[in-house]
């Protein structure tokens, strides 16, 4: 992608607080009317990186293009590009007066008529359900009402680019459903060009059209959701977007793309059947989800490809669903409904097969570049 | 004991009388500390913002500095300040000398460093966050400061009454280049200072207690604002 199609684009970016590098060497390019999701763990550079691209921070080395335009270091021209975006912070900060004067701010700063504020500010409050509420002192609100606040008061400016910095982090279910919604709604009704960081998959998988997962300080892998989480580059990636099967094996055959892998490190282990380009001799990991993996009491004649026998090592519940430790010769975890763990009876030391398909198995190299 | 009581009860009847002398010290003695609490906050405000956005060298030894001319004697502003506006000084010219004018410059030197230290710790008590949340929504700089002064006016406003108080309460600078002259520059603390060496005791507690009353007002109202912080 050039940089005359793309809303913003980072070139070489990298930055380091206090001797430590948090960024290193990030590229990033993102369309103007896109939504992009930036998942990782804490403390992967997430917030740094945003931080950056609102031009709260200069990096300490790298470009950043606004809209083609190469950002200068410092300057006047940074209040005016930064004008152009809103930033909605993990921790919503309100200023110390009322819900309307919290939502006007942006605007006067940007010499807006009275009236027009006044039209503005009332029908955003109207969006984001808080009507009735300009004369509130901003600082007794709920932490989820604060949110909405800080969320209109970003979304009244009508900016072409919104920085969403784990908006949901630090609230309740309902409050979290009604600000996704909002991100939703703003992203198919303006066409806003949105940089999302979570650290929740869900709400990435939900909300964005393309998701980048940044890990310590690199952007590990970028896709859509279906890639990131069926086809994980390597293992921190698989870690992190939720594959808990990740099992060390080595290609014995590849039959038309069917590859036979051999769990362990010698070839005459157990078998399974997976779906990969990777030749014989090949070190791999088998990546499997847990949702993937069905239990039954007797071997399946399905379409499902892998039918394993084991042991129930452990069952823990979890919410509505059951996780089952199986011990297969290898450690395998699969998540099935608590209806049907209690159907099966499953206790500790019950005989058990695990079914998964071979589609369901994903198959990466081993050493795979970081 | 009986001349306390006897005095105590004149000094209830001229507040209660609205006794035009006393009337006259006491709008006198507001007029001159709050024209001089007004003139250094104009000064202060806008310098306590420099300073405290500004990031150079020496400046925790500035606001230490600052923070030590709290509490310099009255009598020593007075010193300087009439040294300043002496006949043989450098502002001599201006003839001001035993004017309100005089009161007012004097009262703003005593006063400013507070207001000042006051204001500079008011502005820090603005966390960074809201700072670059305000930054994020297109705050210019100048814009900036008024933003973080409004975030802090209460903490301003405590500021400036206890500034309006220690004016108001102070001695040494309108004895000494005020003069005490009646129906001129006599105010409330030169009054009471006065009537009580010529042994006019209901004169000098009735002073008192008005002084002490407006104290208690200022108290009270500093309370109040410390609460809605």
């Amino acid at each position: 992608m050039n940089s005359l199609s793309s809303m913003i684009e980072v070139a070489d970016l990298t930055h380091s607080y206090g001797g430590k590098e948090i960024l290193k060497g990030l590229n990033l390019s993102i369309a103007r009317g896109e939504v992009f999701a930036l998942i990782g763990p804490t403390g992967a550079g997430k917030t740094t990186l945003l931080r950056i691209i609102d031009l709260l921070e200069t990096p300490g080395s790298g470009e950043i293009y606004f809209d083609g335009i190469c950002i200068p270091r410092s300057g006047k021209q940074r209040l005016e590009i930064r004008r152009r975006m809103s930033f909605i912070h993990q921790k919503p900060q309100v200023f110390n007066s009322s819900v309307y004067d919290n939502v006007a701010c942006g605007l006067r700063w940007r010499g807006e008529e009275r009236d027009r504020i006044a039209e503005k500010v009332d029908g955003i409050l109207e969006t984001v359900g808080l009507e009735g509420y300009d004369s509130r002192d901003a600082r007794t609100l709920s932490g989820g009402e604060a949110q909405r606040v800080a969320l209109a008061r970003a979304l009244v400016l009508e900016p072409e680019v919104l920085l969403l910095d784990e908006p949901t982090a630090n609230l309740d279910p309902v409050s979290t459903a009604k600000i996704e919604h909002l991100i939703g709604h703003v992203a198919r009704r303006h066409n806003t060009t949105m940089i999302m960081a979570t650290h929740d998959m869900s709400q990435g998988q939900q909300l964005a059209d393309r998701i980048g997962v940044l890990i310590d300080g690199r952007l590990v892998q970028t896709g859509n959701a279906t890639d990131i989480f069926r086809s994980p580059r390597n293992e921190e990636v698989a870690h992190f977007v939720g594959m808990e099967n990740i099992i060390e094996g080595i290609v014995v055959a590849n039959n038309e793309g069917i590859a036979t892998v051999s769990i362990g490190s010698n070839p005459d282990g157990i078998g399974i059947q997976a779906v990969s380009k990777y030749p014989a001799q090949q070190e791999v990991y088998a990546c499997i989800r847990p949702e993937d993996i069905t239990l039954a009491p007797m071997r399946h004649r399905s379409s499902a490809r892998n039918s394993l026998q084991g042991r129930v090592a452990r069952v823990a519940s979890n919410g509505p669903l059951s996780r089952v430790q199986i011990d297969c010769g290898f450690r395998l975890v699969a998540l099935v409904t608590r209806v049907s763990a209690e159907e099966l009876n499953l206790q500790e030391g019950s005989e058990v097969y695990a079914d998964f398909k071979a589609t369901a198995v994903h198959i990466m190299e081993r050493n795979a570049s970081r | 004991m009986t001349e306390i009581w006897y005095g105590l009860s004149r000094a209830v009847e001229l507040i209660i009388s609205f006794d035009p002398e006393v009337m006259e010290i006491a709008a006198r003695t507001l007029r001159i500390a709050g024209t001089s609490c007004l003139l250094a906050s104009l000064i202060s405000l806008p310098l306590a913002s420099l300073i405290h956005f500004r990031q150079f060298r020496g400046k925790r030894v500035l606001i230490n500095i600052i923070q030590t001319l709290f509490s310099v004697p009255t009598v020593i502003v007075g010193l300087f300040v009439f040294v300043l506006l002496s006949r043989a000084g450098p502002l001599g010219e201006l003839g001001i000398l035993f004017t309100p004018a005089a009161m007012v410059i004097g009262q703003m030197i005593l006063i400013t460093p507070i207001l000042l230290g006051l204001t500079i710790s008011a502005l820090s008590g603005v966390s960074k966050e809201i700072i670059e949340t305000a930054t994020s929504l297109g705050a210019s700089g100048f814009q900036l400061v008024l933003l973080v002064l409004r975030e802090a006016r209460y903490a301003v406003l405590a500021a400036l009454i206890l500034g309006f108080g220690r004016a108001l309460s102070e001695l040494g600078v309108a004895m000494m280049v005020g003069g005490n002259i009646r129906g001129f520059t006599r105010v409330m603390t030169t009054a009471l200072s006065l009537a009580t060496t010529r042994g006019e005791l209901e004169m000098a507690l009735a002073l008192g207690i008005i002084l002490l009353f407006l104290a208690l007002v200022i108290n009270i109202v500093l309370n109040r604002l410390q609460q809605r912080r």
